[in-house]
């Protein structure tokens, strides 16, 4: 199985050069761009290998010494395979974070020894947490710049511990003592830190287990419907989509929502090849035994689903706010729910979460990077449900109709 | 712990449903910006990422027919055996093929050739593309691009947005949470699409053996006459002249890439088929942008910047 990670922290805690490190300590590197590296350490650099020039691409970064974007990146093991979100942390890419912890199983928080939990670290924690990513490796980097020291690390473990208890959502941390520029319990266990009886990262990754998806019964949000209107197959209508939150057969009887109308599932395609079940996260094609108007945008769903969605129009959600422009009560924006798109108007701010807290006070706009409760009203009927129960239906963004900028993550929590 | 070990360590079965993963996401990409885009084009070179890319679009409609039509961006600068493979996949999947052809750019003065040795028309088709994009007013076009490949494209999202100018800026991307796609865009503005984002060459060939995805000959091992130049073998003939200096000579080669042939290189292999091929995948140390094209080696940032321009 594909683990799917996320890292995250302040400027200069060594997220790039972490990954640098994985991916080189796994022989991942390719010669072209290990020598590449070489030659742009020395312009960038002192001239010893910067492993952060891995990661950071774009011009501006290898000048600036920073990361700008996500990067993804992609890496194996016998035991695993790997795709990393290299998330910056800069304060004014907050909303990056946000990006790469929605697709992701586990995500590693750095934090600098010498400096311990900064504003930036509980805020990572805490997006992991509202963001439903219930996996935290908390790496304390930099162990080399304080003598290895034991005491300095439990301090951090500590602190971070006790954030954790306040976050919104609980959080498993998996804490340890590395140095990603020696490579410290990176791949290889220490040999400054004998005191630490853990095992290193990349053992840590390759064994961690995350917990499979909740089952709320099968839902398909239709994207397009098939209709080849060719003789062979005149009558054909397949209703496609990926399936989400648990399994479909044959005979299985499905509702069409908003609408109500039942139908069974007389075929299942996956690529255009019959089958008799899907899986989650298969994209599929369903045809019905009765000719019910359905489009994109409407969403089947088991009629014995053990959860049943909510169909309203009135939403409460957590929010990620990522652009510049100030969110306030009685703006309009598109909404990007499943596959319907709809417009949507803010009848209210319930609140701003105050990362650094853990806690939360009332708001009249939200900014860049900020976090917060808001109430929507919707053009039309959505089919929801909680984020946490089942994330297609609980995810969504917005999206400015002046310049088709998306402006924030909606986590769904319930309907008003 | 190395790439061989994971490349032959999993087994057929982990193997398959990994790649059947891949397809998953890829069908769903392409059927959403299918949905979201008044006219979207698949961007179709010949060579193996966008022949899989074609292949997971008419997966994606089956037993419908592709929505959309396939252009090839011709520099005339071909191999033969990519442009007779063209045109038996458009036969075979019954699209409807555009040709945007960076020698009318040329002629017309939209685009100035470029000179010496190692002049290539990859860059020139940027302007061609873009025309094309205008002229036949598409929204969106997909493209095979996959992250793995450079590190300008480990940045991109999948859903690309293109302003007024073709351009690509990296600082102002519009976020994908959950991989959710905003397609929204103003007149003049297109999108580029890239379903492949998250598979590596590695999954591509193994994708290829699993679906039995055919392939233009010359990414198996074959005897050509090549010049050495930079440290790649290019074939000679057609746009490749040998300079004062090179002595042309017969070696057993196959491509890892398909692109312009004044600019791409071949790699020394005895590979003939797509086990062998995975074999030498799995052990390669040489990523194969770095291999087989020397547009990516001139500077450190050569991808970035053509991107900016509009590139795929």
């Amino acid at each position: 199985m594909v683990l799917r990670i996320a890292t995250a922290g302040s400027v200069d805690d060594g997220k790039s050069t972490l990954i640098g490190r994985l991916l080189h300590d796994t022989k991942t590197v390719f010669e072209d761009q290990l020598s590449a590296v070489e030659k742009a350490s020395t312009r960038y650099g002192d001239g010893s290998l910067n492993l952060a020039l891995l990661t950071d691409g774009l011009r501006a970064e290898r000048e600036q010494g920073i990361t700008i974007d996500v990067a993804y990146r992609y890496f194996a093991t016998p035991k695993r395979t790997f795709v990393v979100a290299d998330t910056p942390g800069h304060a004014q890419y907050t909303r990056n974070m946000v990006t790469g912890a929605s697709a992701s199983d586990v995500a590693i928080v750095l934090v600098d020894a010498r400096n311990g939990l900064t504003e930036q670290t509980r805020r990572h924690l805490f997006v992991a947490s509202l963001l439903g990513v219930k996996l935290v490796i908390l790496a304390v980097n930099k162990m080399d710049l304080v003598d290895f020291d034991e005491a300095t690390y439990h301090r951090i473990v500590a602190e971070a511990t006790a954030h954790a208890q306040a976050l919104p959502a609980p959080v498993v941390l998996n804490p340890l003592p590395i140095s990603a520029l020696l490579g410290d319990n990176v791949v290889d266990a220490s040999t400054n830190m004998p005191w630490f009886t853990g095992v290193p990262l990349l053992d840590l990754l390759e064994t961690i287990e995350v917990p499979g998806d909740h089952n709320v019964g099968a839902r398909l949000a239709v994207q397009w419907v098939i209709r080849p209107y060719s003789t062979e197959h005149h009558d054909y209508r397949g209703f496609a989509g990926r399936l989400t939150g648990g399994s479909l057969a044959i005979g299985d009887l499905l509702r069409v929502l908003p609408g109500g109308q039942q139908s069974t599932v007389i075929g299942i395609d996956r690529g255009g090849v019959p089958q008799d079940t899907a899986q989650p996260g298969e994209a599929i094609s369903v045809q019905l035994a009765d000719d019910i108007d359905i489009g994109r945008g409407d969403v089947l769903v088991a009629v014995v689903a053990s959860e049943a969605p909510i169909v309203t129009d009135r939403i409460i959600a957590d929010i990620s706010w990522m652009v510049d422009k100030p969110l306030e009560t009685g703006s309009r924006w598109i909404i990007k729910h499943q596959t319907r798109t709809a417009k949507a108007f803010v009848s209210a701010i319930e609140l701003r979460h105050d990362v650094a807290t853990a806690t939360h006070s009332p708001a009249e706009s939200l900014g860049l990077n900020d976090l917060g409760r808001v109430h929507l009203n919707v053009s039309v009927p959505l089919v929801i449900d909680n984020y946490d129960r089942h994330r297609p239906g609980g995810a969504a963004i917005l999206i400015d109709e002046a310049t088709g900028m998306t402006c924030a993550a909606l986590m769904i929590r319930d309907s008003e | 712990m190395t790439m061989i070990d994971s490349g032959t360590q999993a087994t057929p079965a982990e193997i398959k449903q990994s790649v059947a993963e891949l397809e998953d996401e890829a069908i769903t990409i392409i059927r959403e910006v299918a949905a979201e885009c008044r006219n979207p084009v698949l961007l179709f070179s010949g060579g193996k990422d966008s022949a899989v890319l074609l292949h997971l679009a008419a997966k994606a409609f089956r037993p419908g027919s592709l929505p959309f039509p396939v252009m090839h961006v011709d520099t005339g600068h071909n191999f033969e055996e990519v442009i007779k493979y063209r045109d038996m996949l458009v036969e075979h999947y019954g699209v409807k093929l555009v040709v945007a052809s960076v020698q009318a750019s040329i002629d017309s003065g939209r685009a100035v050739e470029e000179t010496g040795p190692r002049a290539s028309r990859n860059r020139l088709q940027s302007v061609t593309l873009l025309d094309a994009i205008a002229e036949h007013k598409f929204d969106a076009a997909f493209g095979g691009g996959r992250r793995d490949e450079d590190k300008a494209r480990a940045k991109e999202r999948i859903l690309s947005f293109r302003d007024h100018f073709g351009q690509w800026e990296p600082r102002a991307q519009r976020p994908e949470p959950w991989n959710m796609l905003n397609a929204k865009i103003r007149p003049g503005e297109h999108l580029r699409a890239f379903p492949l984002s998250n598979w590596t060459e590695l999954d591509i060939w193994r994708y290829i053996g699993i679906e039995n995805v055919a392939l233009p000959s010359i990414y198996f091992s074959h005897r050509r006459t090549v010049v050495e130049r930079n440290g790649m073998l290019l074939s000679v003939g057609g746009p490749v002249t040998v300079e004062p200096g090179e002595t042309p000579f017969e070696e057993t080669v196959r491509y890892r890439t398909v692109g312009d042939a004044s600019c791409t290189g071949a790699v020394r292999s005895t590979a003939s088929n797509v086990e062998e091929v995975l074999v030498e995948v799995a052990a390669a140390r040489i990523t194969e942008r770095g291999a087989t094209r020397a547009d990516d080696n001139f500077s450190d940032s050569a991808m970035e910047d053509r991107k900016r321009e509009g590139y795929f």
